[in-house]
C-alpha cells in the first residue's frame, strides 16, 4: 500500500513529465519522418494514439462521456419508444426541434456519436485487457519476486525468536513457513534452505486480476449478446378482442419490428386464443377507487395448428412462452360490438371495435369505417365510456372504468372512405376531410348516442347502427431476443468478476530465517499489497498468529525484544 | 388481494411523524457535539503544542529506527486497518482510523441514542405501512423515502458500532428528516394496493437492493463533502493559515476518509449492479425487453457508469483525493435525480410507480 501511496504522491510531476516527453517525441519523429519516411511516422502515431486510447485516463474520460452522453435520451422524447410523440415534438418545438433531429437527440441510443463513444470505450477496452491478460498469465506462471534486502521496509513486518533448545534450525523454520503459506492458499518459492539465511517469496490473490478480466470481458459480452438480439431477433404486437386467435405469421401481427437479419421462415405457426379478460379495480381504498389491482387473460395456445390446445394464464409480469417467443400482457381495453346495416338494409358491418383508451377510467376513442356499406360507405368517429357520467355543462366522462353504464356517442359520415386506393390508413383514425357529414351535435339530427341494445337509424335513410355489447381486448407484445440468456450470463459473470476484483487481495509475504550468535532461530517475514488491500494488517496478525503456534512461541507483547531481535537479524545480512 | 387496514396506516403515518420529531432532537445533539467537541479538542491541541517540542523529536526517533529497519513505532497493531494512517497531517484532525476511543463526548451519546430511538420509532412506522397495505413498503414514492430514510439511518447506525463515524450524524440524520418532511409534504399516499405493474416478487428484490445501495451512497456523499472540506481545511493548516472550519477537528483527514468511503462507495457499486441487472430481469418479464433506454433505465445506468468512473478513478494518477470525492458527490447527484426528477417530470414506463 504504501508503495502505491508513494508512486501517487510522486505522480503528478512524474506524469507531467512523461506526457511532455511522449508528445515532444512524437512530435519530433514525426518532423523527422515527413521529410525521409512517411510510413514510419505514420506508424509512431498510430502506436501513440493507440497508446492514449488505451491509458487509464482515456478509459476515466470516455466513461465520464458515456454517462453525460446517456443523459439526453431522458431529456428528449425518443424514436424508437415513442415515434409519435418526437413528431408532435418537432412541430411544437419549430425553432429547435428540426436542430435536435439533426444532432440526432432523438435517437441518441443508437446516434453515430454516442456510438462512437462506446465503441472507443470498448476498443479501449480491449487495448487495455489483452496485454493486461498476457502479463498476468505470465505472472502466473513465473516464481514469486526474489526477497527483498530489508524486509523491514515492508508495510506490514514482524520478527519471531524461536528458542536454541526447542530444535528448530533455520532450514526446518522455512520449510515450515513454505507449508503453512501453502496451505493458506501462497505459491511459495524457497530459496537456499542450506544457506545462512533461508528466505522464502510467497504470493497469493492471482483470482483478483483474473475477476478484473472477467468483469471486463463480460462487458464485451454483453454489448455482443445485445447486438445479437438486434440482429437476430423481432419482436410485434397485436390487439385481441375476447374470443379472438392470434397465430404467429407475419400477417398475425398488427404491427412487426425485425431485427436486421430476421426471416419470416423462423416464425413457429403457434396459436393463442383469448378466452376471457378480467381487470379487477381497487373499490374500497379511499382516493384510490378505479385504480386497477389486477389484470387476467385467460388463454388457449397451440403449438402448431394441428397440436391440442393448452389452457393458459397470462398476466402482468408473468409473460406466456411459446415457440421460441415470449408474449406479454401489455395493454387492454373495451370493444364495443355494433351492427351496421347499409341504406339498403343489409348487414353491412358486425362486430367488435377496439375502442383507444384516452383518459382516466377507459374513457375511449371509437373509429368504425364501413367500406361494405351501399349505396354510401359509412364511418363513425366518437368515443366510449365504460360508465358514462354528464356533467351540468354537457361534456361527458367515464367515471369508473367498469361497466356501470357502458354508452357509445358518435358521429356520422358518408362517402368515399378513401380505402380503396391503397394508402395504408390507421384504424384509429377517419380522415372527414372528403366525407359528409350526418350525425352531429351541431346538426340537425344530432349526435348518436347509444347503451347497449339501442339502435338509432342514420339520417337520409342512410341505414342504422346497433350497439349490441361490449367485449374486452388485451394488448399483446410477442418478443424473440435469442440474446438475452446470454447478456444475463455475462452479467452474472461480470457480477462474479467484479466481487472477486474488488475482494480478493493480492498479497506478496517474504520470509527469512538465520540463526542468531546466542543459538536462537530467529524468523522476520514481510508483507506487501498489490493495490488497495485494507486487511494487509490483518493478514500479517494472522501468520504471526499460525506462525507462533507452530514453533510454539509464546506472544510477547514487549516489542523491545522483538526490535532488537530484527534489527539484529538484518544486520546479519 | 390482501385486505388494506387503514388503521394501521395511520397509526404509521404517526410513528413517521413521531421519528422525524425524535431524529430533529438528535440532529440538534449532533449539531452540538460538532460544535461543544471540536471546542475542547481545540483546547487539548494547545495543550499539546505545549509540549510539541518533545514530540517532534519522539517522531524523529521513529523515523530513524525506521531506518535501521525496526518496525514502526506503534508496532502491528497502530497500523492495523489502516497502512496509510501514517500519512495524517500534524493534528487538527481527529483520528484516521475512526475507531472509538480518547475522549468522551457527552453530546454525541445523547444523539446516538435518540437515534436508536427514532429508528425504532421509524422501524415501527415502516412495519405498521407494510401490514397495513399487506405488502413490502416500497410501492409509491412515499414508501420509497419513508423506507429509504429508515434504511439510511439503520445503515449508518450498524455501521456505527464498528467505526466511530458520528461526525456523519448531522447529515445522516439531516438528510433523513428531509426525506420523512418529503414523503408527508410532498409525496403522501395513503395505504393501498399496488399496480398490477408492480405485482412482482422482483419489486421485493429489485427494489430493496436499490434502496439499501442508494443508503450506502448516502455515507458516503456525506463522507466526500467532509473529505472536500478537509482538505482544504488541511492544505490551510499547512500553510499555517486561520483555521475557519473548527467544527472539522471532529472529522478524520481526508485521505482516511477517502479511503473508507471508497470501501462503502465498492459495496454499493455492486450493489447498484445487481439493481441494474435485476431491473433488466424485471423489465424483461414486465415489458418484454431487457433494455429500453427508458428515463429510469437510461439515470440507473448513468448512476452505474459515474460510480464506475470513480473506482476508477481511484486506479488512475492525479486522479485520487478531491477529484474522487467529487466523482462520487456526481454520483449521489445523479442518485437523487433519478429518484426526483426522473420520477415526477420525465416521462416514462416508471412513471405509474409515484405519485
Ligand atoms: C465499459 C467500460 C468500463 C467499465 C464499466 C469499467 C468498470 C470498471 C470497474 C467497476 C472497475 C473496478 C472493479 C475492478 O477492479 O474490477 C474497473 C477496474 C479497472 N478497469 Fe475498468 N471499466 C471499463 C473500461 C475500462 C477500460 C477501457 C480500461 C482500460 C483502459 C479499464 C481498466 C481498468 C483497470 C486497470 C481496472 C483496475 C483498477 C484497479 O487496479 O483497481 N476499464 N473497471
Amino acid at each position: 500500500m504504501s508503495e502505491s501511496v508513494k508512486a501517487k504522491k510522486k505522480s503528478p510531476a512524474a506524469e507531467s513529465t512523461s506526457a511532455e516527453g511522449t508528445t515532444g517525441e512524437g512530435k519530433l519523429k514525426r518532423a523527422k519522418s515527413e521529410a525521409a519516411l512517411p510510413a514510419l511516422g505514420f506508424k509512431g502515431m498510430l502506436r501513440w494514439a493507440w497508446t492514449q486510447l488505451t491509458s487509464m485516463r482515456t478509459a476515466l474520460f470516455l466513461l465520464l462521456l458515456l454517462a453525460v452522453g446517456a443523459v439526453p435520451g431522458s431529456l428528449f422524447p425518443q424514436r424508437p419508444a415513442n415515434p409519435s410523440v418526437v413528431t408532435q415534438y418537432i412541430k411544437d418545438n419549430p425553432s429547435y426541434g428540426q436542430l435536435l433531429d439533426a444532432l440526432q437527440l432523438y435517437d441518441v441510443y443508437s446516434s453515430a456519436w454516442f456510438s462512437a463513444i462506446y465503441i472507443l470505450l470498448f476498443i479501449s477496452l480491449i487495448g487495455c485487457v489483452t496485454p493486461r491478460a498476457i502479463a498476468h498469465y505470465k505472472a502466473m506462471k513465473s516464481q514469486p519476486p526474489r526477497t527483498p534486502k530489508r524486509l523491514s521496509r515492508l508495510p506490514e513486518y514482524g520478527t519471531l525468536a524461536l528458542p536454541a533448545d526447542a530444535g528448530i534450525p533455520a532450514s526446518k523454520a522455512i520449510n515450515d513457513a513454505a507449508g503453512l503459506l501453502k496451505k493458506r492458499g501462497y505459491r511459495v518459492d524457497v530459496r537456499d534452505v542450506d544457506g545462512a539465511l533461508p528466505s522464502l517469496g510467497a504470493e497469493r490473490g492471482f483470482l483478483k486480476e483474473v475477476g478484473n478480466l472477467v468483469f471486463h470481458t463480460s462487458l464485451i459480452g454483453v454489448l455482443v449478446s445485445v447486438a445479437i438480439g438486434g440482429l437476430y431477433g423481432y419482436s410485434g404486437q397485436r390487439i385481441l378482442v375476447e374470443g379472438e386467435t392470434f397465430v404467429n405469421t407475419l400477417v398475425g401481427y398488427d404491427q412487426f419490428t425485425p431485427g436486421t437479419n430476421f426471416q419470416s421462415s423462423s416464425l413457429q405457426p403457434y396459436s393463442m386464443q383469448l378466452d376471457k379478460f378480467e381487470a379487477t379495480f381497487d373499490r374500497e381504498s379511499p382516493g384510490k377507487a378505479g385504480q386497477p389491482i389486477d389484470y387476467t387473460a385467460e388463454v388457449t395456445t397451440k403449438e402448431n395448428p394441428d397440436a391440442p390446445g393448452k389452457k393458459e394464464v397470462l398476466k402482468v409480469n408473468d409473460p406466456v412462452s411459446l415457440g421460441g417467443t415470449s408474449l406479454y400482457l401489455t395493454g387492454n381495453g373495451y370493444a364495443p360490438m355494433v351492427t351496421v346495416r347499409d341504406g339498403d338494409g343489409n348487414v353491412a358491418f358486425q362486430g367488435p371495435v377496439t375502442a383507444k383508451v384516452q383518459g382516466d377510467n377507459y374513457y375511449s376513442s371509437v373509429v368504425i369505417k364501413v367500406p361494405d356499406a351501399k349505396p354510401e360507405q359509412l364511418g363513425f368517429v366518437g368515443f366510449f365510456l365504460p360508465t358514462a357520467f354528464v356533467t351540468e355543462t354537457g361534456t361527458s366522462f367515464s367515471a369508473s372504468p367498469e361497466l356501470f353504464n357502458p354508452q357509445l356517442s358518435l358521429n356520422s359520415f358518408y362517402g368515399d372512405l378513401g380505402l380503396d386506393k391503397g394508402v395504408p390508413q390507421n384504424v384509429f383514425e377517419l380522415d372527414i376531410k372528403d366525407l359528409k357529414p350526418l350525425n352531429a351535435r351541431d346538426l340537425a339530427a344530432g349526435g348518436i348516442t347509444l347503451t347497449p341494445g339501442a339502435t338509432v337509424d342514420l339520417p337520409e335513410g342512410k341505414g342504422s347502427i346497433t350497439f349490441d355489447g361490449v367485449k374486452k381486448y388485451i394488448g399483446v407484445d410477442i418478443h424473440h431476443n435469442p440474446g438475452q440468456l446470454y447478456a444475463l450470463i455475462f452479467g452474472f459473470l461480470a457480477v462474479a468478476g467484479l466481487v472477486m476484483s474488488l475482494y480478493i487481495n493480492r498479497r506478496r509475504v517474504w520470509v527469512r530465517t538465520g540463526t542468531h550468535a546466542d543459538g536462537r532461530t530467529m524468523v522476520e517475514y514481510g508483507l506487501l499489497a498489490r493495490g488497495e488491500d485494507h486487511r494487509l494488517a490483518g493478514e500479517a496478525a494472522a501468520l504471526r498468529e499460525i506462525f507462533a503456534r507452530e514453533w510454539n512461541v509464546p506472544e510477547t507483547p514487549d516489542t523491545g525484544t522483538t526490535k532488537a531481535v530484527s534489527s539484529s537479524t538484518s544486520k546479519d545480512q | 388481494m390482501p385486505v388494506i387496514n387503514e388503521t394501521l396506516g395511520q397509526y404509521s403515518e404517526l410513528f413517521m411523524l413521531l421519528a422525524a420529531g425524535t431524529y430533529t432532537v438528535a440532529f440538534i445533539a449532533f449539531a452540538w457535539d460538532l460544535a461543544k467537541s471540536s471546542k475542547m479538542l481545540r483546547a487539548v491541541d494547545l495543550k499539546a503544542a505545549a509540549s510539541s517540542a518533545n514530540e517532534k523529536v519522539a517522531v524523529a526517533a521513529g523515523r530513524v529506527s525506521d531506518g535501521l529497519g525496526a518496525p514502526d513505532a506503534g508496532g502491528p497493531a497502530g497500523r492495523a486497518e489502516r497502512p496509510t494512517s501514517g500519512l495524517t497531517v500534524e493534528g487538527g484532525t481527529a483520528a484516521g482510523d475512526m475507531k472509538y476511543g480518547g475522549v468522551r463526548r457527552a453530546p454525541a451519546r445523547v444523539a446516538v441514542a435518540l437515534t436508536v430511538l427514532g429508528v425504532l420509532i421509524h422501524g415501527a412506522g415502516v412495519v405498521t405501512r407494510a401490514f397495513g397495505a399487506g405488502r413490502v413498503p416500497w410501492g409509491n414514492m412515499y414508501e420509497f423515502l419513508t423506507t429509504g430514510a429508515f434504511v439510511a439511518v439503520a445503515v449508518f447506525l450498524i455501521v456505527l458500532i464498528r467505526r466511530d463515524l458520528r461526525f456523519l450524524g448531522t447529515f445522516v440524520i439531516g438528510l433523513a428528516i428531509i426525506m420523512l418532511v418529503a414523503a408527508s409534504a410532498a409525496f403522501w399516499t395513503p395505504v393501498g394496493h399496488l399496480v398490477p405493474a408492480l405485482q412482482s416478487y422482483w419489486l421485493i428484490i429489485h427494489v430493496s437492493i436499490a434502496v439499501l445501495s442508494s443508503a450506502l451512497f448516502t455515507l458516503t456523499f456525506a463522507m466526500s463533502i467532509l473529505q472536500l472540506l478537509q482538505s482544504y481545511r488541511q492544505k490551510n493548516l499547512a500553510a499555517n493559515r486561520a483555521d475557519n472550519l473548527g467544527f472539522m477537528r471532529l472529522v478524520p483527514n481526508a485521505l482516511s476518509l477517502e479511503n473508507l468511503s471508497y470501501r462503502i462507495n465498492a459495496i454499493a457499486f455492486i450493489g447498484w449492479t445487481f439493481t441494474l441487472m435485476f431491473g433488466a430481469i424485471w423489465a424483461e418479464k414486465a415489458w418484454g425487453r431487457f433494455w429500453g433506454w427508458d428515463p429510469k433505465e437510461v439515470w440507473t445506468f448513468v448512476i452505474w457508469v459515474v460510480y464506475a468512473g470513480y473506482l476508477h478513478a481511484r486506479a488512475t494518477r492525479g486522479w485520487t483525493g478531491t477529484r474522487a470525492a467529487w466523482l462520487s458527490i456526481v454520483g449521489y447527484a445523479c442518485v437523487i435525480i433519478n429518484f426526483t426528477l426522473v420520477n415526477t417530470v420525465f416521462n416514462g414506463l416508471h412513471s405509474y410507480s409515484g405519485l
